[in-house]
């Protein structure tokens, strides 16, 4: 278990190794020729006006809220969903009866408008 | 010192200096990255203790949807990239005396029990542990009313989140 | 000494280990160098493999298209991804000012990473994989958030309003569709009794796109809108938003987005290969490991075909269509399945065949009563304000030359 964890853990390593390894060879190769026109913000051909902020629409914040609470149904759901080939009839109903009231709950969410997009 | 010390004692820096970083970064954004690496590093400790359902749940729910939920909640505000000057407080020498003083009283206390210098015994062997936690969490004399309760109180959050997130000049 | 055919990477790992330990290395370092060396042997496969998959996506799309794809590097254009690659190594790196180094930097890194962590825990044959980690399919979502963490970092500190947004659009679409791919991956758990991939596999006596057809169907959909591929890609159309949230990026950094997007794509695949098509399994898999290897390519190709398919075939949506796609049509049909399969499978659970073909009729009965009940409700009608005018009437002589001649 542990030296399965180990793989992982160097397998990261690695993983985020090689780009980070490819991105830096290429930064060698490349030409380096900085000037301000270049760097400056890209925006369709014009000057940037004003910091780069934008409204942040309340909507994001509500799906990435409902996504929240479905992950943790989810993870809540996952040793139901293991151990279902040793559950009796009534376990499986129990955990029926959590989807239940999720589904409920996104009634809801979607009956208030929440869902949509403005 | 056997690897896994090594790798605790890695992993334990890493996630304890990050977290001093989340509270003591000037710009909002950089503690909340800060946050997300500090995260990491717990998952990272349940998996030298071997509880891989918990560390694989630790990413996808805490770095998955609450680290995003962070990030977006810290956009909210208008001044996110503001340098928002040293974190310190005046009056750090007191706070420091203070949480010296709670830490030494927590570990002379831990002291006096008799497990803190004994292994941890595993609850199960690790194959049938997932499926033993699933029996626990359905079973009527376990935890089931629990399991259900925690599927209303999600729902109560997330009628709750979305009456105050709601734009207030819609019906 | 396992045989050679019979798993011949178990065989490499053996005799490095006797030549490693008859150089009087501790077995502690043994164990370490040889993890190392598998981990970084798959992970510089899976990138080397988007070198080809680069060219076999130009030449089908171009097919699709009705033109030939690359053909003038190399036979059949199989260089060009190659040119490719070496014209993005000496691409300047076009860096603007004001944008937070670390988070831009460490953008292009993590959402190539995010993919390559999914290539370890995918079973090749019956005992070639990276971990047989017993809670993979766990650890493959928790990958994927990963990859949305590196989308926000990207648009965000790109110091650009427009990477903003689209990283925004980006994030609130990814994350949306995350939401029925999870609750659909809980019925192969369900049918199979464990969250270990390879576990998943050998349970699959009868594929498990018979017996989850719905759920196979919708982690397909999700999956591609996970990946940004069309008909999904609205955070990166370029008339749109200007190429989303990675528009301040240039050079290979870009070029890791745009690994990370074709590997994206072929790991989900690989992954609807192995846990509803049933992986490696198939005639004479456990006697020959090899014969396993390929029929997991196979499968992985004809799903990967059928993706490509869609991208060169429908148009693009629109955002507030996907977003209704999402919660009003597939988040239901996940958990209404999810419900039905796990009252259905319980009763029948000694005998597999009744249960397949039960789940089978349910599956298939709850998908019909689902696009019955909400094609209607979910489409957005315009309405049609006035008549429709014409910008033009022809002259009434050239009207009735027209008409003589039987225009």
């Amino acid at each position: 278990m542990l030296s399965e964890w180990l793989y992982v853990g160097v397998f990261f390593l690695i993983a985020m190794f090689l780009p980070a390894a490819a991105i830096f060879i290429a930064g060698i190769l490349a030409p380096k020729k900085p000037n301000p026109i270049k760097n400056s913000t890209y925006e369709c051909g014009i000057e940037t006006v004003g910091p780069s902020w934008i409204q942040f629409k309340a909507q994001y914040y509500v799906y990435t809220l409902v996504f929240l609470v479905f992950d943790v149904e989810v993870v809540l759901l996952f040793p139901w969903a293991v151990a279902y080939h040793q559950l009796p009839l009534f376990a499986v109903v129990e955990g029926v009866i959590f989807i239940l009231i999720l589904l409920g709950g996104l009634l809801y969410a979607w009956r208030k408008g929440a869902l949509e997009w403005l | 010192m056997t690897g896994l010390q090594i790798a605790f004692l890695a992993i334990a820096a890493v996630t304890l200096a990050s977290a001093v970083l989340v509270v003591s970064s000037r710009k909002i954004m950089h503690a909340a990255l800060w946050l997300v690496l500090a995260l990491g590093g717990v998952a990272a400790l349940f998996a030298t203790l071997e509880a891989s359902f918990f560390a694989a749940v630790q990413v996808m729910v805490y770095i998955g949807a609450i680290a995003i939920l962070i990030i977006f909640s810290v956009m909210l505000t208008r001044r996110v990239m503001e340098d928002a000057g040293p974190q310190n407080t005046r009056y750090w020498p007191a706070a420091l005396v203070v949480s010296l003083g709670v830490f030494g009283g927590i570990f002379f206390l831990l002291l006096q029990w008799p497990g803190f210098t004994i292994e941890a015994r595993p609850v199960l062997e690790q194959g049938d542990f997932l499926v033993r936690f699933g029996q626990a969490l359905v079973s009527p004399d376990e935890f089931v009313v629990p399991f259900e309760v925690a599927s209303i109180l999600l729902v109560a959050a997330m009628i709750g989140a979305i009456i105050i997130a709601r734009d207030p000049s819609r019906k | 000494m396992t045989p050679w055919y019979q798993d011949p990477v178990q065989f490499i790992a053996e005799w490095l280990r006797g030549v490693l330990l008859g150089w009087g290395m501790p077995p502690d370092g043994v164990e370490l160098v040889l993890t190392v060396l598998g981990a970084g042997t798959l992970a510089l496969l899976a990138m080397l493999w988007v070198v080809f998959l680069i060219w076999y996506e130009r030449k089908l799309i171009g097919r699709i298209q009705d033109r030939f794809g690359p053909n003038r590097v190399g036979p059949w254009g199989i260089f060009q991804p190659i040119a490719d690659m070496l014209k993005i190594f000496t691409k300047e790196y076009i860096t603007p000012e004001g944008v937070d180094r670390v988070p831009y930097n460490l953008a292009p890194v993590l959402a190539v990473a995010s993919v390559l962590l999914i290539w370890a825990v995918i079973p090749f044959t019956m005992t070639v994989m990276g971990v047989n980690l017993n809670v993979g399919l766990v650890y493959i979502i928790a990958s994927g958030g990963l990859g949305v963490l590196g989308i926000i970092l990207a648009g965000w500190s790109s110091n650009n309003k427009y990477a903003l947004l689209g990283g925004f659009r980006a994030v609130a679409q990814l994350v949306s569709y995350e939401v029925p791919m999870v609750v659909s991956l809980l019925i192969p758990v369900i049918l199979a009794g464990s969250l270990g991939v390879n576990d998943i596999v050998m349970a699959q006596r009868i594929p498990y796109l018979i017996s989850a057809p719905v759920a196979a169907l919708i982690f397909f959909i999700t999956s591609m809108a996970e990946t940004g591929r069309s008909p999904f890609d609205l955070t990166e159309a370029e008339s749109e938003i200007v190429a989303g949230f990675n528009i301040e990026y240039s050079g290979l950094k870009f070029g890791m987005f745009y690994v990370a997007e074709f590997l994206h794509a072929f790991t989900v695949s690989l992954l609807f290969a192995t846990l509803f098509l049933g992986g490696w399994r198939g005639p004479l898999a456990e006697q020959i490991p090899l014969l396993g290897f390929v029929y997991l390519v196979v499968k992985t190709f004809v799903v990967y075909f059928i993706v490509i398919l869609f991208r060169g075939s429908l148009p693009r949506f629109r955002i507030d269509q996907m977003m209704d796609l999402n919660w009003k049509l597939l988040t239901p049909l996940a958990l209404v399945s999810l419900i039905v399969s796990a009252l259905v499978a319980k009763p029948l659970e000694g005998m597999p065949v009744a249960q397949t073909l039960a789940l089978l009729v349910s599956n298939g009965i709850v998908l019909i009563l689902f696009i019955e009940g909400t094609g209607k409700k979910v489409q957005r009608r315009r309405e049609i304000v006035g008549k429709p005018r014409p910008l033009a009437v022809p002259h009434p002589e050239e009207q009735q030359g027209a008409q003589s001649t039987g225009g």
